[in-house]
């Protein structure tokens, strides 16, 4: 909301020498968000006069036509003289009034004119245009003025080029603040001064001359004013106060009887429609629209109706969507209307407001409807708009009143007396209430316990909160003290809040960089996975509105977002990068269920809350990692250690020791994994996720590096399958007995289950047990590889004999032998 | 050096005359003095001490001699093999240093080389700074609380008093999930949206939680702008929410209050300026105190602020006390019960807290930016 200070003044005595700043601040600790402050005509000095046009010669062979004038500019140019000026411009003859800078005179943007020579003559000026007057840019040509000053007054003046323009953003519970009337009475508040109120107008009572009309529909239409003007002068224009006002707060000036309704709705706040009487055909009846019916609106769109929109209709049918756009069969023809049908009603906001949204059409009415208007004022903006067309247009008010409403008793909220005190801390006492609910215009009746009748514009008020608020911004926020309230002792974070924190830490510590992505992925990015057509990941939650219609789906896997970091970076000229992620990924639910549409009035019941857990997709947490490059740089040390699927399978085991679960590791087959190079991650029998070297083609696809390895893990699973508290190990303090053995198998055997076994046989004296060694060659076989251990024996309560270590040991090998076919090398 | 022996002996010792054993002695503390390493040592060691050496030997004719000549030479010879093996001892520790020494000095290493062998990780700074703000409310007794990025309407809206078609629903900008294909009415719509700010976690502590209620809730959230230098669809907020009895709005005030001091030192305040959010009334705008210029830019050109263009004051985000409304439609009595809330968004904080021009830097996970943040920020 575009407020003229110039505007405002009119019904508010502000002090004198108060600047726009000034009651930008003042408003802005009311609570209105004043953003800007624009100063209309900065720097515009004179002599900028108006001039009446007394010769025009049409110079030749310029690539534009190009005007030589001279002008009569009275004494504004100390001479009398006409004053010789070269124009560019065609939309004057001689005899028009138009607007003047004389050399010396400045225009904003710094824009300083002198004489100077242009086009073969010397030009001792500027014919001006609204835009080089900074007076809006959707004019063409200059400005030409309606007869009536003399020539060599003060343009600066008569356009009223100098102004201070406040920009309001109002929230949406203050619909009251889209005019000047509202903000008139918030400024006359902050000021502690009157407010002279436009709407208090003297209006007519219904009388049965009106235009008919009825309200078919009264919860969405519940006041009808209807007036008519007769024998408008349809050649007559917008007074240049009327148009500057309306530049001023952003709008266009069209035509003088829909300049004076858009006037009337920015002073006053209601909205305005004016008929062109000739063009409509029988009573007026508000309704919901029929289905199937058709309106062409305004802007030239046809749009079929839904059976929700209210409209106003004629015998005709619809000739309005009400509240949003008139329609273009009874709109103000060209040329101007002679006779008018004004229409001010009030519409209920949620109807408009769905209204507007499902035909996507908003307007400056729609905006103010939405946010409710004032039902109390549609006979004052009847009245204020009949006014002016007569006033201005020559036009004569009809002596029929259309005057329709229904019986609304005002809201009234019982409020104890010290709420606005216990809401806000701090005691201002009943006056102080009372007196700053009467401000902004309630009723207030009652001692300990008050009855406040709000106000008919504040549509806004309807509980006791929203009066404390009142008070307390009128108050002032600044003026609030400020406590620390003692909340019970609380429990820390929780396990899996510390997990989180832990799994970070970790996986950085590691050497991992976090990188958290954008959940928003494509079809795409499934082919690029190299996902079978029937893989579950490529089920996903989709959005009805993406920012990016290629991206329209949720992830269902955190590793297309870390692979696009990663060429990211690699892209940038990064050769050696570890990512990691720690986030959410959706997936679809095997039946979508609609969410039932709660109450706000109760507590949900358990079934009903479950309806809705049940209705939305499951958002596990996932812990992926992606890394290329060398895991370990070369260096002085020595060569460089490259990042391999090895490095990601430990990612999984880093994240895993977190969790408290010792991983399982098997080889298996998924993509988007290398299918020789993948693991199958489990938590007991229970998958939690996968790791490896990424398919070729998938690195390709995804443009990161060759060998590129990845792993993504449910930390949700893996933190059910852990979490169990370490119990503290007894330490023995007698001498370990350290038995080497390399044991042969099939290359196909998975050192995992050698292991196993060994340990299975190895007895409770084993302590640890760790592969030190992989070899494989001829001495060994073909087919074959030799897997050295070291074992660790110790018992807690003696030192244990060669014989007791060599009997583990020889059930250990035994066992492997039994469950893997190993055999002891060298035997 | 002993004196003349005045009691002559008839039988003479050539070899236990004093010049003789003097000679020996002086030969043996010259040779320990030549000795140029620890083996040469070894062999004049061998040389005077050992058994075939001139001391020992003279040593050993001192049975000869008669008794009172016997304690006069055993006297001058243990003096003289006494001063030798102490010059010996001397010597080898001398050399033993000077070995031990040049071998340090050949053993020094540059330790100025660098090691980036494994190169550090980091953790992103809006995991970090999210944790040390819960870290600031839970040391004042608060918990942490969480809920579904992807939500149904009712937590995100309707129980948050946006009642439906009120325009403060349009004003966020919200990603909407599509419906079941399979038609249902209302032309697709699911009821489910990606939530658009963490108040829906307010709506979930009451609803899952013993009252009192004092909850953080950080976490992501959406809404449907372009990523630019300053907007990103997808970005991370913060939520309190206390409910108890008697909580009022100067409560929020000094939580605020508390919050900017932890996290930007003593001396630091908020402010609060009337707005308007469904799901608190009174509403305000959160403002703190500059941290950079405290102030002190403002009305002053000399003294420009970047940080705050010069206004004095940092917008944070949204606060107020809660609805009534959103305390019913949580069960909660709002007769005996109040509370407040309030939210803002990390990426703006972690801008002006750590000078970040550039809201992309923070979304495009490039390691350059993330790596100096390090593991606590």
């Amino acid at each position: 909301m575009r407020v003229p200070l110039s505007w405002l003044r009119e019904y508010v005595d502000l002090p004198a020498g108060v600047t726009g700043r000034d009651v930008q601040a003042k408003l802005i600790s009311a609570g209105l968000e004043v953003e800007t402050v624009d100063q209309l005509g900065a720097g515009v000095k004179g002599p900028l006069v108006v001039g009446r046009v007394l010769t025009i010669e049409e110079l030749e062979g310029f690539k534009k036509p190009i005007r030589f004038c001279t002008v009569d500019v009275g004494d504004a140019n100390g001479t009398g003289e006409p004053q010789e000026i070269v124009c560019g411009a065609r939309n004057f003859a001689v005899g028009d009034l138009v607007v003047v800078i004389l050399p010396g005179g400045v225009l904003p943007g710094d824009f300083q004119i002198a004489a100077r020579k242009t086009y073969g003559h010397v030009s001792h000026g500027m014919i001006c245009s609204a835009r080089e007057l900074g007076m809006g840019d959707d004019h063409e040509g200059i400005i030409v003025l309606q007869p009536g000053p003399e020539p060599g007054s003060d343009a600066i003046e008569l356009l009223e080029l100098v102004d201070e323009v406040l920009d309001i953003a109002v929230t949406p519970d203050r619909g009251y603040c889209l005019s000047i009337r509202g903000v008139a009475r918030e400024a006359a508040i902050a000021y502690g001064v009157p407010l002279r109120d436009p709407a208090l107008l003297d209006v007519p009572a219904h009388n049965g001359d009106g235009y008919p009309v009825t309200l078919a529909d009264p919860a969405g239409c519940d006041r009808f004013t209807a007036r008519t003007v007769t024998g408008i002068d349809p050649e007559a224009a917008s007074p240049i106060w009327l148009q500057r006002r309306l530049q001023k707060v952003g709008m266009r000036p069209i035509s003088l009887t829909v300049d004076v309704t858009n006037y009337v709705m920015i002073e006053l706040g209601q909205p305005l429609h004016a008929y062109d009487r000739s063009r409509l055909s029988g009573p007026i009846v508000v309704r919901r629209a029929r289905a199937g019916e058709k309106l062409t609106t305004l802007d030239g769109a046809e749009r079929t109706l839904d059976p929700e929109d209210l409209v106003i209709t004629d015998d005709s049918g619809p000739v309005g969507l009400a509240g949003v756009m008139g329609g273009a069969g009874t709109e103000i023809a060209d040329g101007g209307s002679t006779d008018v049908v004004i229409e001010a009603a009030h519409f209920a906001p949620i109807p408009i407001a769905r209204t507007s949204r499902r035909h996507k059409l908003g307007s400056e009415a729609s905006r103010r409807f939405e946010r409710g208007t004032d039902p109390l004022a549609t006979s004052a903006a009847a009245q204020r708009t009949v006014d002016l067309l007569v006033l201005l247009a020559g036009g004569t008010a009809g002596p029929g009143v259309t005057e329709i409403a229904a019986p609304v008793a005002p809201t009234a909220i019982t409020m104890r007396a010290d709420h606005p005190d216990k809401v806000a801390g701090t005691a201002y006492g009943r006056e102080t209430v009372v007196r700053r609910l009467q401000e902004i215009g309630c009723d207030v009746t009652g001692s300990d316990e008050l009855t406040v009748t709000v106000p008919s514009w504040r549509p806004d008020l309807n509980y006791v909160n929203d009066l404390a608020e009142e008070v307390i911004r009128l108050e002032g926020y600044e003026n609030l003290p400020s406590t620390l309230p003692k909340p019970p002792a609380g429990r820390g974070l929780t396990g899996n809040q510390l997990l989180r924190r832990r799994v970070g830490r970790a996986l950085a510590g590691a050497g991992y960089v976090e990188a958290p992505s954008y959940p928003f992925v494509s079809a795409g990015t499934f082919d690029q996975l190299g996902l079978d057509a029937d893989d579950a990941r490529r089920r996903t939650v989709r959005l009805a509105n993406p920012l990016d219609d290629t991206e329209p789906s949720l992830r269902t896997t955190l590793l297309p977002g870390l692979l696009a970091t990663l060429r990211r970076n690699v892209g940038r000229g990064a050769h050696d990068v570890a990512l990691f992620e720690t986030g959410l990924v959706f997936l679809p639910r095997a039946e979508r269920l609609l969410p039932p549409r709660l109450p706000v009035d109760r507590r949900p019941t358990a079934e009903e809350i479950a309806a809705l857990e049940a209705a939305l997709p499951e958002q596990p947490r996932r812990v992926g990692v992606v890394l290329a490059g060398a895991r370990e740089l070369a260096g002085w040390w020595g060569g460089a250690q490259p990042a391999s699927w090895a490095d990601a399978i430990e990612a999984a085991r880093t994240v895993a020791r977190e969790t408290g679960v010792a991983l399982t590791v098997r080889a298996g087959q998924y993509a988007p994994f290398h299918p020789g190079r993948c693991a199958v991650l489990l938590a007991g029998e229970q998958v939690v996720g996968h790791a490896g070297e990424l398919h070729p083609r998938v690195s390709k696809a995804f443009g990161v590096p060759e060998r590129t390895a990845a792993m993504e893990v449910d930390l949700d699973l893996l933190a059910a399958a852990g979490g169990e508290r370490a119990t503290g190990p007894r330490v023995s303090t007698f001498p370990v007995a350290t038995q080497d053995v390399a044991l042969v198998v099939d290359a196909a055997v998975p050192a995992a289950d050698v292991e196993a076994a060994l340990r299975a046989g190895a007895g409770e004296l084993l302590e640890s047990v760790r592969l030190f060694d992989i070899f494989t060659g001829p001495q060994i076989g073909e087919g074959r590889k030799s897997l050295a251990y070291a074992l660790r024996f110790r018992a807690p309560d003696r030192t244990l004999t060669a014989e007791e270590a060599s009997a583990a040991r020889d059930a250990a090998i035994a066992s492997a032998a039994s469950h893997t076919d190993a055999t002891l090398r060298g035997a | 050096m002993s004196a003349p022996n005045k009691s002559y002996d008839p039988v003479e010792v050539e070899a236990l005359k004093p010049e003789a054993i003097e000679r020996m002695r002086a030969e043996a503390l010259a040779a320990i003095a030549a000795a140029g390493d620890l083996e040469a040592l070894t062999h004049v060691k061998t040389a005077h001490t050992g058994g075939g050496s001139p001391l020992a030997l003279a040593n050993r004719e001192i049975g000869a001699l008669p008794p009172q000549a016997k304690a006069e030479a055993g006297k001058r010879v243990g003096q003289a093999r006494g001063a030798v093996n102490q010059a010996l001892a001397a010597r080898q520790a001398e050399l033993e240093a000077e070995r031990d020494a040049r071998v340090l000095v050949e053993e020094s290493v540059d330790v100025t080389l660098p090691y980036d062998r494994r190169p550090a990780g980091a953790r992103h700074p809006l995991t970090t700074l999210s944790e040390r703000i819960e870290d600031i409310f839970t040391a004042m007794g608060y918990e942490v609380a969480e809920g579904p990025e992807v939500e149904a309407e009712w937590f995100n809206f309707d129980a948050l008093n946006f009642p439906p078609d009120h325009p403060a629903r349009e004003t966020q900008d919200t990603f909407f999930v599509a419906g079941p294909e399979d038609g249902g009415s209302g032309g697709g719509e699911s009821g489910v949206v990606l939530r658009t700010h963490t108040s829906p976690v307010q709506i979930r502590a009451l609803l899952e939680r013993e009252l009192p209620v004092y909850v953080i809730a950080p976490g992501r959230v959406y809404r449907s702008d372009e990523l630019d230098a300053t907007h990103t669809p997808v970005f991370a907020q913060v939520e309190l929410l206390a409910v108890d009895e008697g909580l009022t709005m100067a409560d929020l005030k000094g939580t605020l209050d508390h919050m900017v001091v932890s996290l930007f030192g003593e001396g630091m305040t908020t402010r609060l300026r009337p707005n308007h959010f469904p799901f608190t009334e009174p509403s305000a705008e959160m403002d703190m105190l500059c941290y950079v210029c405290r102030g002190e830019s403002v009305g002053n050109p000399d003294r420009p602020c970047r940080t705050c263009s010069s206004e004095g004051w940092i917008e944070l985000g949204g606060c107020g006390v809660v609805n009534p409304r959103v305390l019913t439609a949580c069960g909660v009595d709002p007769e005996k019960y109040s509370g407040f809330a309030f939210g803002f968004g990390i990426e703006r904080m972690l801008m002006f807290r750590h000078n970040v021009e550039d809201m992309r830097d923070i979304v495009e996970g490039d390691v350059r930016f993330t790596l100096p943040f390090g593991m606590e920020i």
